[in-house]
């Protein structure tokens, strides 16, 4: 094959870089885009109509208020990933909650043993749900349909009927309603911050070494920069004291919850960005008939990321169960399945398959947790929440549809 | 000389439906081969037995001159078997090097070693005189199709594969990026590969083939040298299994 001969790819500049995101948007990868323009569309609107949404209280509640949703909703982007769905994700949160409050509370086993069991559960629940669908070749719609029922059923078994048990164990509480020592916030995200710059620089300059195309030192600087601002504002306002008398009880401190989010978020995205069982992923979901020929277990894929699903819902559930104090047959219940698909779906992921990231799940979570909150402060009833948080669920689903659509049009993906 | 893959006996069915009988086929290092056929003669069908796609129901697989089992893609592969299938099977939301690579990543430790992979995809491109794509981290949903036919034959040949086969690789294709695939393919014969080439196009096949293996109704009708028939006699035994004293005879090879 003889044509242009083409001298070595210009370096890329942030000019050039831009310019490559501006043409991916219009090829309809939105990414990110939507939700963080959402963000910002709802902060802002909520922050004029009821000023108390800004104060550094609230502030706190809304990573409290959506942190469960948010890692189920982290689970459901791999599952996700490969085109299929997992609507039992929230009862098997449920099911997990109800195994940890029953082990914690009327067996009196200590908080490990009690959460190990809670993420057993799931796993042994995402392993079910995934071998129905993968070896039985039901489509994982109606596995996790049936899931969702039978998981709902199993919950108010687990609570003998409608009644509640209450935790009392200071660790499991203390995940969502203790905050870390206003210092450790601020370590934590220097350590963060540090550490996410000696990524990025080793990177590039391994890869300019090797005369590969590396980013620049300017836009790493953009990025670093970018993160220390906004982590750096986070930490502050979640330090700031808003207990109503400081003199008798203080508060202040980046929620628990916060850290292990940031983990989960972390090691999951490397999972998927930088080992071989994420590239995997996206490839059965991108063309799961290339990947089996490219010798890929698509098998086994599916079950294990129905596994990770429901471990990660198993999570959500302990999540919720500390932020409850006590687990009753609706956690994981009513509206976090919606919430969590549409956390994934509003954050970018794509409902076709083969597109996703973790962080969709975190951005679309702050989508969600905000209108839940915003909406609760200006005293709309559950009704009305529900109605604007399915719209914008559905508005999402739109503009994955559409981008999807426009990405066939113009030959970008 | 013993030829690189050779098949004897191979029959294959889908359920009641039996589409091959009793095939014979081999393969010749630094030769291209061309597998024709009508439509439905059962052509990819034998690639995908051959690539570990389909089981074969019964029948000798040599490799080497060694009796072999192949089972799934990945034994053809550590075979040195390479199919660039006529579906092309590549995944439209990965990159040109991500396909490449796939499902055989270059790894340090756990993590995937980007870099290296890479290194090597732009080395075989440039191997390849494939200087048509702007980066090889352009998503393959972006490509046109001679150039998904392009990345499609450089992941066959990443792997310093003994064995490729290109199930139709041009009949999507313009005028001259069949050229230049069909130049492509004569390049690997060149360098000491072994090449399968099926199509429909006669003056393809005579233009890089050394031998013609023709298929009629899942069966092989006979296996030639191309120096050894006219276009007439190939089209003959691609629509009737037989030409003269080549092919079936009663539906048996002769
Ligand atoms: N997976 C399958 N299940 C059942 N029948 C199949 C399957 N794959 C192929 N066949 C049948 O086997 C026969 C041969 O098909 P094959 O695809 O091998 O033909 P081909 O020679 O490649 O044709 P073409 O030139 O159109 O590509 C056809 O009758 C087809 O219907
Ligand atoms: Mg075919």
């Amino acid at each position: 094959m003889t044509t242009t001969i083409e001298s070595k790819p210009e370096s890329p500049s942030i000019a050039s870089n831009v310019r490559g995101y501006a043409e991916r948007v219009r090829g309809g990868d939105m990414g990110a885009l939507p939700a963080v323009f959402g963000l910002i569309v709802l902060c802002t609107v909520f922050s004029i109509l009821r000023p108390s949404f800004l104060t550094a209280g609230n502030f706190a509640n809304l990573f409290t208020q959506g942190a469960a949703v948010t890692v189920i909703a982290m689970g459901l982007v791999f599952v996700l990933l490969l085109g299929e769905i997992d609507l039992s994700a929230g009862f098997a949160s449920g099911v997990c909650a109800a195994v940890l409050a029953i082990l914690l509370t009327d067996q009196g086993q200590p908080w490990y043993v009690a959460v190990l069991a809670a993420i057993l559960t799931g796993a042994a629940i995402g392993t079910t749900l995934g071998a129905l669908v993968a070896k039985l070749g039901i489509p994982s719609f109606v596995v996790t349909l049936a899931g969702f029922l039978a998981f709902q059923g199993l919950v108010l078994l687990l609570v003998k009927g409608g009644t509640n048990i209450s935790i009392r164990d200071e660790t499991i509480l203390a995940i969502a309603n203790k905050n870390l020592p206003p210092v450790w916030g601020w370590a934590l995200l220097i350590l963060g911050v540090v550490g996410y710059a000696a990524v990025q620089l080793i990177r590039a300059r391994k890869r300019t070494a090797r005369g590969l195309t590396a980013d620049p030192i300017s836009l790493i600087a953009v990025r670093v920069g970018a993160l220390a601002v906004l982590g750096g504002l986070a930490v502050y306002f979640l330090n700031l004291e808003r207990s109503r008398n400081a003199a008798v009880v203080s508060l202040k401190g980046v929620p628990v919850v916060v850290p292990i989010i940031v983990v989960l978020l972390l090691v999951l995205t490397f999972v998927l960005r930088r080992t071989g069982y994420g590239r995997h992923l996206y490839a059965v979901g991108g063309n799961a008939e290339a990947a089996r020929r490219a010798g890929i277990n698509v098998d086994r894929m599916k079950i294990t990321a129905f596994v990770l699903c429901s471990t990660l819902a198993s999570v959500g559930g302990i999540i919720a169960a500390s932020r409850g104090a006590s687990v009753d047959p609706n956690t994981g219940g009513s509206n976090v399945l919606l919430y969590a698909v549409g956390a994934a779906v509003i954050g970018g992921t794509s409902l076709f398959g083969g597109k996703g990231r973790v962080l969709d799940a975190v951005l679309g979570g702050a989508v969600v947790a905000v209108i839940e909150n915003g909406m609760g402060l200006m005293g709309y009833s559950s009704g009305v929440k529900y109605i604007v948080t399915g719209s914008v669920l559905l508005l999402a689903a739109s503009v994955d549809a559409l981008s999807r659509r426009r990405a066939a049009a113009t030959g970008l993906g | 000389m013993t030829p690189v893959l050779e098949l004897r006996g191979i029959d294959k069915s889908f359920g009641p439906v039996q589409v091959l009988h009793d095939v014979a086929f081999s393969v010749h290092a630094g030769e291209v081969t061309a597998l024709v056929g009508d439509n439905g003669a059962g052509k990819s069908t034998l690639v995908k037995c051959v690539g570990g796609i389909h089981p074969i129901d019964s029948g000798e697989y040599l490799f080497e001159g060694k009796p072999v089992h192949v089972h799934s893609p990945r034994e053809a592969a550590a075979l040195g078997i390479e199919i660039v299938y006529q579906d092309l099977a590549l995944c439209d939301n990965l990159d040109i090097v991500q396909n490449m690579f796939l499902g055989r990543e270059h790894k340090r430790g756990i993590v995937l070693d980007e870099d290296t992979m890479e290194e090597m995809a732009a080395k075989t491109l440039e191997g390849l005189s494939v200087r048509t794509v702007k980066s090889i981290r352009q998503h393959v949903s972006s490509l046109s199709g001679g150039q998904r036919q392009t990345v499609a034959i450089a992941k066959a040949v990443l792997w310093n594969s003994k064995v490729v086969i290109l199930d139709e690789p041009t009949a999507a294709l313009g005028v001259a990026q069949t050229a230049q695939v069909l130049e492509l393919v004569r390049r690997l014969a060149d360098q000491g590969l072994a090449v399968v080439l099926i199509s429909h196009n006669m003056n393809d096949v005579f233009a890089v083939s050394d031998r013609i293996a023709a298929l009629y109704l899942g069966r092989m009708a006979a296996q030639v040298k191309t120096s050894d028939v006219t276009h007439a006699q190939v089209v003959e035994l691609i629509t009737s299994g037989r030409s003269g004293d080549l092919g079936l005879t009663n539906g048996v090879p002769a």
